[in-house]
Formats: C-alpha cells, structure tokens, sequence
C-alpha cells in the first residue's frame, strides 16, 4: 500500500472537514476523490502532503510513518488548483525548483527539465514566464515541476477546477494518458462526478468529512452503498419510494405490467438526444424518466398524457431513506 | 466612460496644479534657489565647515541602521502577521500603526524616561554596565527606528497577502526547507515592496528632527544630526548653510525615489 490514512480527524472550528477517515491507497494506481464542494475532501490531500496537520490519527506513505514529517521530508507531488507557479522563474526554472533544492548536477537537472517539458508539451516555452502561459498551460507547468522530483505520491487539488470546460476535458484524458506513462501512485480531488468517472481506477466518495464509499467506477455506479453515492454519481429519482436512475424506468401508456405505477405527464423537456419526462403518480410523487427521442416520439408523450411506469429489469434500485418522496436529485 | 465637460476637466487640472505649486514645488525651489544664490559658495561654505559634515555623516550612520533594523524586523513582522495565527494578532497590528499617530516629540520623551541614565527604568542600569543610550548614537538610532518602524510593514503586509502562501507550500513539498522557501520564493515576490518600503524608511529616517531632537540634546559636533543643523543654523543666521544642508536632504530623498522608479520594471508582478 503506499498511502495508509488510519482515524484522521480534522476540523476547522465547528466545521468537520474529517471524521475519522480510514483510507489506503494501492501503489501506482490513479485514485479520484469525490465529494460536493465544501465537503472536506481537500483536507485529505493537505493532510498527507503534510500542508496541515490532523487533529489525530496518523497516515503512512509507502510504509514510512509520516504524520509528523515536514512537507519537504514527505517526497510528494501537491499540484494546486490555482496552479501556484512560480511567478519570477521562467517555465524551465519552475521545473527544476526541486532538482536544483535537491543539488542534482547541473547536466542532470537539465536533461530531467527538458524531458519532462516534453512529456508536458511545454518544450517551446521553456524561458517564458509563467504569466505568458495560458491556465491549462500553467497547470501542466505545475505537474511537471511536481513529477520532476519523482515523488512517490503526486496530489491534485481540484486541478482542473479553474479551468474552461474545453480545456478541462483535453487536460483530463491527458492525465489518464499520463498516469498511464509514469504510473506514480495519484490522488486527485474533485467534485465533478463525470471527471471521476472517466479518469479514475478508483473512486473514493466523500461527504461531510466521511467517506461515503470506495470502489471502481463500475461498482459505485451499478452497486452504491447509499442513497448520497446513488444520486451523487448520475442522476436519481424516486419510484414507489424506491431511488431509481431516471433511464432505468420503463415507461408505457397502457398498464402492462402488473405494480406499475399510474401517473400524468406533467412535463416534457427535450435535451438533444433525451427526453425527459417528469411524471406526476397517483400517489404523490414526482419522477423522472429519461427516455430516447425516437420512443418519445413513438408513445406519444405529451402533457396531460396518462403513463405507467415500472423499474426496467436489471435496474439498480435503493430504498430512498433519508430523501423526500418526489426529490428528484441531479448530480452536480 | 462618461466624459467630463471640458470647462470642469480643465478647472480641476488648475486647482491640482495650483496646490501642489502652492503647497510643495514653490517652497522646496525657493530652497533651492537660496541654496544657489551666490553659486556654489553655500555649499562649499557647508562642505568646509567640520561640524556639518559631521552631522551628515552621523545623518547617514543613523539613517542605514535604522533602515536596516526595519527592514529586518519589518519583514520578520510581516510574516507573522500574515502567516500564522496567534493570540493578540490583531492588537500586534494596531500597535504597528502606533508611530505614525504619536507625535515624534512624545517618542523622544518616552525614550528618554525609559532610558535616561538618571531615574530612567532601564537607563541607570545600562549607565553603571557602561552603554550610554541617551545623548548618544544607539538613542538616536532607536528613536529613528521607531518613528520610521510602521512603513516597510505596510508595504509588505498587503504584498503578502495577495501572493498568498501558495507558492511557499508547493517549494515546500519540492523539498525545499523553510529557509530556503523563504529566500527562493518569499523574497523575491516581495521584493519590490520591500525596496519601497526601503526608500520610504531611507527617506523618514533621514528628515528625522522631533524624536532625534530630545533623545540626542543636540550637542554640536557629536550628536548634532543634518536636521538639527538646518534649524540651529537657520536660529543663529547662518542661512546659507541651512540652505545648503536643507537642499542635501531634500536631495537625498529625491535620488531615492528617482533611482526606485528607475529600476523598477514596468510590468512588474508586485
């Protein structure tokens, strides 16, 4: 294991950023830390780049017992996501800040600076100032100057969050490509369900200072441990109490299926190629069901319309405790 | 942007020009001019003359060190003020303003009860171990440091803070130690508000007369400073030395500022 974090706590005031978290991160994989903003999650990477310290608990990195070492002692990358480049050293000076703290000779430090601009595509811009660089550019900046060190753990601190949507997605592939190339064990933070998703081997949900649940992204999506995973990771609606994803419902206009809810059509939104139909049941409640726009079409949905609805076999369904009939919750 | 009418942009100029004409550049040319009426005999008068020089020099003495003990403990200040958190943070702060509202004169008089050698609280003590503080160098030296104490901070707090402390983290987990993120990283973002914050205590240091005045007892010839010299002389109708001397401070001051604007880069980050 090469991040061991056992009964961290933290708190800032009456805010409970960590509640006895219990954590270890396999060696060389690619880990997400998912959570809503202002959930805490940030904390962690803080905490095991030593940037603040537990209130208890201890974390371990690569089997070296490391809750009371100084950030410089702790060999890990922190890449932070307002970049915190260093704004009077050109692009190459950046990257070789740590190889040059850690008196490397001088050929070394160069061959290292130039390979690692390569990797981030930086090669061009190695004597401009950061301020000369674009955000994405910035960030990439960052990451190599943090892999310049050849830390045993490199954590990412909402590292694409300051960026436009465009750039956001070009430098996330571009990290799973990456991770793919260096393999250094990897932690990122983030809030976006999506990122996590696509980039990670591992998620590890968080909410309100606990850890919610750790798994692939396939066994978070098919098998969430709670309601919060459930909706916090795509979408969710209510049917029969019961939280449901929205594409999970079958949808019909006569009773087919003996159990199936009866309801009204109150509202038909069209998003490209989806529609989503927010249903008014018998009973209350107000669900959500995405169906193609060819089936929609087919069935004729409408306002005013009457509809059954049924879970789809196979479908994921959790007992919706903590929710209110007819919440339809969305990802953020 | 809305544009002012041409009648009131032009009154406006007029009324700011007209001030600082007033108010600053008529007096300070009046010196200069007084300074050159005969040529160069005023300051070759004063140049000739032991005691002005002395005072200069003393001047000067007095000056660097101040400016040097402020910056040193201007910058270590600033740090704690926007770095950590402690208990009294906020009354630390106030009490930096604290010179700027005190008149220097009243300085000069809390200094001297503290330390004059006699009935003085630390004053006696210092006197019979032999450190005079009083009517001397290091009294002078500490009164100038007070009065000059609250502007390297004041350059550097609001530069600190809007770096933000960032960069000193992620040097810090490149591996570099607290010392060397401080002269890799810290410094040399802060670096021009420092050299302001130099200048400006160069300047207060320099022009220094109420607090220098009491601690010093203005003793010609050993404690007597450039200030001092204007006004003793300006008494005692000597004029053209005030002249002069009073036309080498106001010249130091505006090398200061000059040589500053020079070096400093244009599109400079702080």
């Amino acid at each position: 294991m090469s991040i061991e974090i056992t009964g961290v706590n933290k708190s800032f005031g009456d805010f409970v950023a960590l509640d006895n978290v219990n954590l270890s991160l396999p060696t060389g994989q690619l880990t997400a830390l998912l959570g809503p903003s202002g959930g805490g999650k940030s904390t962690l990477p803080r905490i095991i780049a030593g940037l603040d310290n537990a209130d208890t608990g201890s974390v371990s990195i690569e089997g070296v017992e490391a809750t009371h070492l100084p950030p410089q002692k702790r060999n890990v990358g922190f890449v932070f996501q307002h970049y915190a480049v260093f704004k009077h050293m050109s692009v190459a000076k950046n990257v070789a800040f740590g190889l040059e703290i850690r008196k490397k000779p001088k050929a070394e430090v160069k061959a290292r600076v130039a390979e690692l601009l390569e990797l981030v595509h930086l090669s061009q811009f190695a004597d401009r100032l950061p301020s000369q660089l674009s955000g994405g550019q910035r960030q990439r900046l960052a990451l190599a100057r943090a892999l310049a060190v050849e830390p045993s753990v490199l954590l990412l601190d909402e590292p694409f969050g300051a960026l436009d949507a465009k750039v956001r997605k070009e430098l996330r592939d571009w990290l799973r490509r990456l991770h793919d190339e260096v393999h250094v064990t990897t932690v990122f933070v983030t809030h976006d369900q999506e990122e996590a998703l696509e980039v990670a081997d591992e998620i590890v949900v968080i909410n309100q200072g606990r850890v919610e649940q750790v798994g692939t992204p396939d066994e978070l999506y098919d098998a969430p441990a709670s309601d919060f995973v459930m909706s916090f990771l795509g979408e969710a609606t209510t049917l029969g109490g019961q939280l449901i994803r929205p594409h999970d419902i079958e949808l019909s206009v006569t009773p087919l299926v003996v159990g199936g809810v009866e309801g009204v059509v109150s509202r038909v939104l069209r998003v490209g190629f989806e529609v989503r139909v927010t249903v008014l049941t018998d009973a209350g409640e107000e669900v959500v069901v995405v169906v193609t726009r060819t089936a929609a079409r087919h069935l004729g949905v409408q306002e005013g319309r009457h509809v059954w609805l049924s879970p789809a076999a196979g479908a994921v369904t959790l007992p919706s405790a903590g929710l209110p009939a007819g919440t339809a919750l969305h990802a953020v | 942007m809305v544009r002012t009418p041409a009648l009131l942009r032009w009154t406006l100029r007029l009324v700011v020009i007209a001030y600082l004409l007033l108010l600053v550049a008529w007096p300070v040319s009046l010196v200069v001019r007084n300074t050159f009426a005969d040529g160069f005999d005023a300051l070759s008068t004063a140049f000739a003359d032991a005691h002005v020089v002395h005072a200069l020099e003393l001047t000067a003495v007095v000056a660097l060190v101040s400016v040097l003990i402020n910056v040193v403990f201007g910058v270590t200040v600033s740090l704690l003020l926007v770095r950590h958190e402690f208990p009294g943070r906020r009354l630390l702060s106030v009490l930096i303003d604290l010179p700027m509202s005190v008149s220097p004169v009243v300085v000069g008089l809390a200094l001297l009860l503290v330390y004059n050698p006699r009935g003085g609280w630390f004053g006696e003590g210092l006197a019979s171990s032999g450190v005079q503080v009083i009517f001397s160098t290091p009294g002078m030296i500490m009164a100038t440091v007070f009065v000059a104490l609250p502007l390297v901070i004041r350059e550097v707090v609001p530069t600190l803070q809007e770096v933000g402390d960032e960069q000193e983290w992620a040097a810090r987990s490149l591996g570099a130690s607290g010392f060397q993120t401080f002269t890799r990283i810290t410094l040399p973002s802060i670096k021009w508000a420092v050299i302001y914050g130099v200048v400006l205590s160069l300047a207060r240091s320099l022009g220094e007369y109420g607090a220098v005045k009491v601690v010093s007892g203005n003793i010609v010839g050993r404690t007597q400073t450039a200030t001092l010299v204007v006004e003793e002389r300006y008494q005692n109708f000597d004029q053209a030395t005030a002249y002069a001397t009073a036309f080498l401070l106001a010249s130091a001051a505006v090398a200061c500022i000059v040589v500053v604007a020079f070096l400093r880069p244009k599109h400079s980050v702080s």
